[in-house]
């Protein structure tokens, strides 16, 4: 399956998700305010609908943002039902929320995401300096 | 004769204005169309102007977010009424002022009169809720709300009073029969 590895600008997240053997890597990172946020997310959700098919051993989705706008939010939710699907196929799947460890926002939009989806969902906190 | 009148009191007028924005410290003010690049400026133009200043990451956060959100609802939301093309963006005039303890983020922009009614009752909703009732109609809305054509998800008022724990402050002005004027202004503290 071809990877999608988009990189960061100022208003879009870096995005990889690479489902190769050896080296697998599900992440979004950085900030989202896109001018066109279906636009930018489409793509994703229909590379995770393929990968649904047929998924690795394990997935650790990992979420690394910065700042995200509330058009944005909807997005990240749809993609997280969507692995909320592949863990009631019966896939091994792990969310990783990561936020900087002085942004409590980002830590109770982690949270939050947490108490709707269900799927197994970790809390990392990181510091910046 | 009118003429050199008219451009001697069109200079009185940008003193005036200079002189009230000193007085109300208004950083920035624009009225026009609201476009994804001048979010991006905007918000990129207070970032600079915030770190210069001692504002504390989480207030530069919070004045990020609020002025984000404000900027796309005129974008999305504000009817074009003074726009000579036909444009998909909306416009409409935004502000932001720095006070000794405080951010606030102004907009505003022309509705017509038959939406006032809704979006005032779903303003005054969002302000009745503390704190653990407006995380819940957070969730209710992201969970059971759709995304409109144009690409708001109905969250951005709600996310406003989350993050910033102030109430939001607003007004319709009437125009004509069929428009009125929506002023809304949000407080950021700068004590955090």
């Amino acid at each position: 399956m071809q990877a999608i590895k988009i990189p960061g600008s100022d208003d879009t997240p870096k995005v990889i998700l690479d489902a190769t053997a050896e080296n697998p890597l599900f992440e979004i990172s950085g900030r989202s305010l896109p001018e066109d946020v279906v636009a930018f997310y489409d793509p994703i959700l229909e590379w995770l609908d393929e990968y649904a098919q047929k998924p690795l051993k394990k997935t650790i989705f990992n979420f690394k943002l910065e700042y995200f706008n509330t058009a944005s939010s909807k997005l990240l939710l749809d993609i997280l039902l969507k692995l909320e699907d592949m863990h009631q196929d019966g896939a091994d799947v792990l969310v990783r929320w990561h936020f900087p460890d002085d942004d409590e926002d980002m830590e109770e939009a982690g949270e939050e995401y947490a108490d709707i989806v269900e799927v197994p969902f970790e809390q990392v906190s990181y510091s910046i300096d | 004769m009118t003429e050199t009148n008219d451009k001697q009191s069109s200079l009185d007028f940008v003193y005036d204005f200079y002189v009230k924005m000193k007085k109300n410290r208004i950083n920035l003010a624009y009225e026009g169309e609201i476009t994804h690049q001048i979010t991006k400026a905007f918000t990129s133009l207070t970032e600079n102007n915030m770190a210069l200043d001692d504002d504390s990451n989480t207030v530069q956060k919070k004045v990020f977010h609020v002025m984000v959100e404000c900027l796309q609802n005129i974008s999305k939301h504000a009817e074009n009424r003074h726009s000579v093309v036909t444009s998909k963006d909306g416009r409409g005039i935004f502000m932001v002022s720095k006070g000794e303890h405080e951010y606030n983020v102004t907009t505003g922009n022309i509705i017509r009169n038959d939406k006032v009614a809704e979006l005032k009752k779903m303003l005054e909703n969002i302000n009745s809720l503390d704190k653990e009732g407006l995380k819940n109609l957070y969730k209710q809305q992201m969970r059971e709300g759709r995304l409109s054509e144009k690409g708001g998800a109905g969250l951005g008022f709600i996310d406003i009073v989350r993050k910033t724990g102030e109430k939001l402050i607003f007004s319709f002005l009437d125009i004509d029969e069929s428009n009125s004027f929506f002023v809304l202004t949000s407080t950021i503290s700068r004590i955090s």
